[in-house]
């Protein structure tokens, strides 16, 4: 459903090099409207050079980069030291680049939790508060696009979890497109459309499940990558849409949820490799591990998406 | 009145603060606080450019501290020095250039005590026309380019992504900040300068809670400073520059002490009960 109207962004072959050396080279990345799409890598992969390029703020030194005329952003940098010379209080932090009105500014906050906060100085606030605080502000703007670099970076566990579902209901709710940058492989997954794994280069990219069970990105991120399909399979190859309906990884979206009606795919640890990666409606069992499962190794995210773990699913509980 | 040199000092260095104390806050904020000064040792490249061309002294003064600015912004897209080292080489360099430049010309006497310091008791109607246009055309300028600027003071790379174009915003404000060096050389002189524009914006730091309240705050400490500092001098014929800077250092030095708290107390409590009764129950 995306790809219809042309990509709010699109990088080609996009690569920046400094002092001799490719930070991160020969990028193709699109985001389109209403599409969540996460860079993911390691340190120095060049994800956060990546979300530059795409901005406008560092040009590429090959390849090209391209914006929607008149695209509207949010950003939440990885980074933003606010220096304490600077007598900044929340509520006009989120009028920084623009005006948006006081109830969209609040309720932005509310929704991130820091409702209370408004008139704080945004120099005492902790770190998972101001990390909240960007993110309010990238929301209150409306933006067509919203760039987050590790948003919830020194955000609490739980609190992770809330804020990933808050981005991805901002996303149903104004359709905006996102380009999320994280390490937080498990949680990252459950959220996203279509991953992009960089290595100074695009490693691999696509769904959730294609690239979770690529090889390269098994051999970039080895053991961990287990507990992360692990819940990733067991929570959320499906959402729950807010009218009923289920929302299946492959981006369909049908009334109920069942195990066998093509749109779970397997774990790959069966044997069973899924290598087709655009082959949404081939079915087969689903014989979910659940001794593996969310339940047991991540407990957090089970609860708060709320997605059931039994692979007899009859309708949807939290419809 | 404007033929008693006294008022006529006075109303100059009202124009002279009134602008510094918004702009020295943006330097206070972007830890550019050698700045002013930077600008102003290469006021004495200009002054002696201005005698060697024979043009105007301020317009002299303000196109090379326009060219320094420049220069410093180029610096800094390299990044490979930070900008308080970037700000010495600059402000050294030009003020080494200008001296030898002097020294070259044989034929000309700079007034340098009046260099350094000032003579604000020797403006004339047209020093004053000249402070009190440029001042309000500074303060025009800045207030249509506030919002980005505060944007990209706070982080350059946000301000970029989301459409408020950092560089055009710095490059007019160091042109504002050349324009208010050359206009107030004249009154506080090169060497205090750069107290004009730290000094009342740390003042006003003290009791600010937001940007705009501290530009504000700053540009009437900066008058107040003036308005002290001059009735001092004459009081107790002290040299006037220096005396302003005095007056300005005194009421910093007031905000930090309890009686600046116990104005903080009284406003936050008056602030608070405002918003109490303005809530609806």
């Amino acid at each position: 459903m995306p790809k219809i109207e042309p990509p709010l962004i699109s990088l080609e072959k996009a690569g920046i090099e400094r002092g001799g050396r490719w930070l991160v080279r020969g990028v193709d990345l699109t985001v389109a409207r209403g599409e969540i799409v996460t860079l993911i890598g390691p340190n120095g992969s060049g994800k956060s050079s990546t979300a530059k390029m795409a901005l406008g703020v560092i040009k590429p030194d090959e390849g090209t980069a391209e914006r929607m005329p008149g695209l509207r952003v949010g950003y939440v940098p990885q980074k933003l030291s606010v220096d304490w010379t600077l007598p900044l209080t929340v509520a006009r932090f989120m009028r920084l680049t623009g005006k948006p009105d006081a109830a969209e500014a609040e309720k932005a906050l509310a929704a991130t939790g820091i409702a209370h906060l408004t008139g704080a100085e945004i120099r005492n606030l902790s770190g998972g508060e101001f990390q909240r605080a960007m993110l309010a502000r990238a929301i209150a703007r409306k933006p067509d696009l919203l760039v987050l670099d590790e948003p919830v970076q020194g955000v609490d566990y739980s609190g992770e979890i809330a804020l990933y579902d808050l981005i991805r209901k901002i996303r149903d709710d104004n359709g905006c497109g996102i380009l999320l940058i994280s390490h937080d492989l498990h949680v990252v997954m459950a959220a996203t459309d279509r991953v992009i794994c960089l290595n100074g280069h695009v490693c691999c990219q696509g769904s959730p499940v294609t690239v979770a069970s690529s090889d390269a990105y098994r051999r970039l991120f080895g053991g961990y990558t287990d507990a992360a399909l692990a819940v990733y399979q067991h929570n959320h190859d499906h959402t729950h849409l807010a009218d009923g309906r289920v929302q299946h990884a492959d981006g369909s979206v049908t009334a109920h949820c069942h195990p066998d009606d093509g749109h779970h795919k397997c774990h790959p640890d069966d044997g069973h490799h899924d290598d087709h990666p655009d082959d949404s409606h081939h079915a087969h069992n689903h014989d979910h591990q659940k001794g593996q499962g969310g339940g047991s190794v991540h407990p957090a995210p089970v609860a708060a998406a709320a997605a059931p773990t039994a692979p007899n699913l009859k309708g949807s509980r939290d419809a | 009145m404007l033929d008693d040199f006294f008022f006529r000092a006075i109303l100059a260095g009202l124009g002279v603060a009134l602008v510094a104390g918004p702009l020295g806050c943006f330097l206070v904020w972007r830890r550019l606080a050698y700045f002013g000064d930077t600008q102003a040792h290469a006021a004495l490249l200009g002054v002696a450019l201005a005698l060697l061309l024979e043009i105007n002294v301020t317009l002299a003064v303000f196109v090379v501290s326009a060219l320094i600015s420049l220069a410093l912004l180029a610096l800094q897209k390299r990044a490979t020095l930070s900008s308080d080292a970037l700000l010495g080489l600059l402000s050294h360099a030009s003020l080494a250039i200008g001296l030898v430049a002097l020294a070259f010309m044989t034929w000309v006497r700079v007034d340098l005590m009046g260099l350094l310091f000032g003579d604000i008791l020797a403006v004339s109607k047209t020093d004053i026309a000249v402070i009190w246009t440029g001042g309000l055309l500074v303060l025009a300028v800045l207030a249509v380019i506030w919002r980005p600027l505060f944007a990209a003071t706070v982080n350059t790379e946000l301000a970029e992504a989301e459409g408020m174009h950092p560089d055009r915003v710095n490059l007019v404000f160091m042109i504002l900040m050349a324009t208010v060096i050359a206009i107030s050389m004249k009154i506080v002189g090169v060497l205090l300068i750069t107290a004009m524009l730290i000094i009342p914006a740390a003042t006003a730091r003290r009791f600010a809670t937001g940007p705009e309240q501290m530009a504000v705050l700053a540009s009437f400490a900066g008058m107040a400073a003036v308005v002290l500092g001059l009735e001092a001098s004459l009081a107790w014929d002290t040299p006037s520059g220096p005396t302003i800077v005095v007056a300005a250092l005194v009421l910093f030095v007031l905000a930090m002490s309890p009686v600046g708290s116990a104005i903080v107390r009284i406003a936050s409590f008056i602030g608070a009960r405002g918003k109490r009764k303005g809530a609806p129950s």
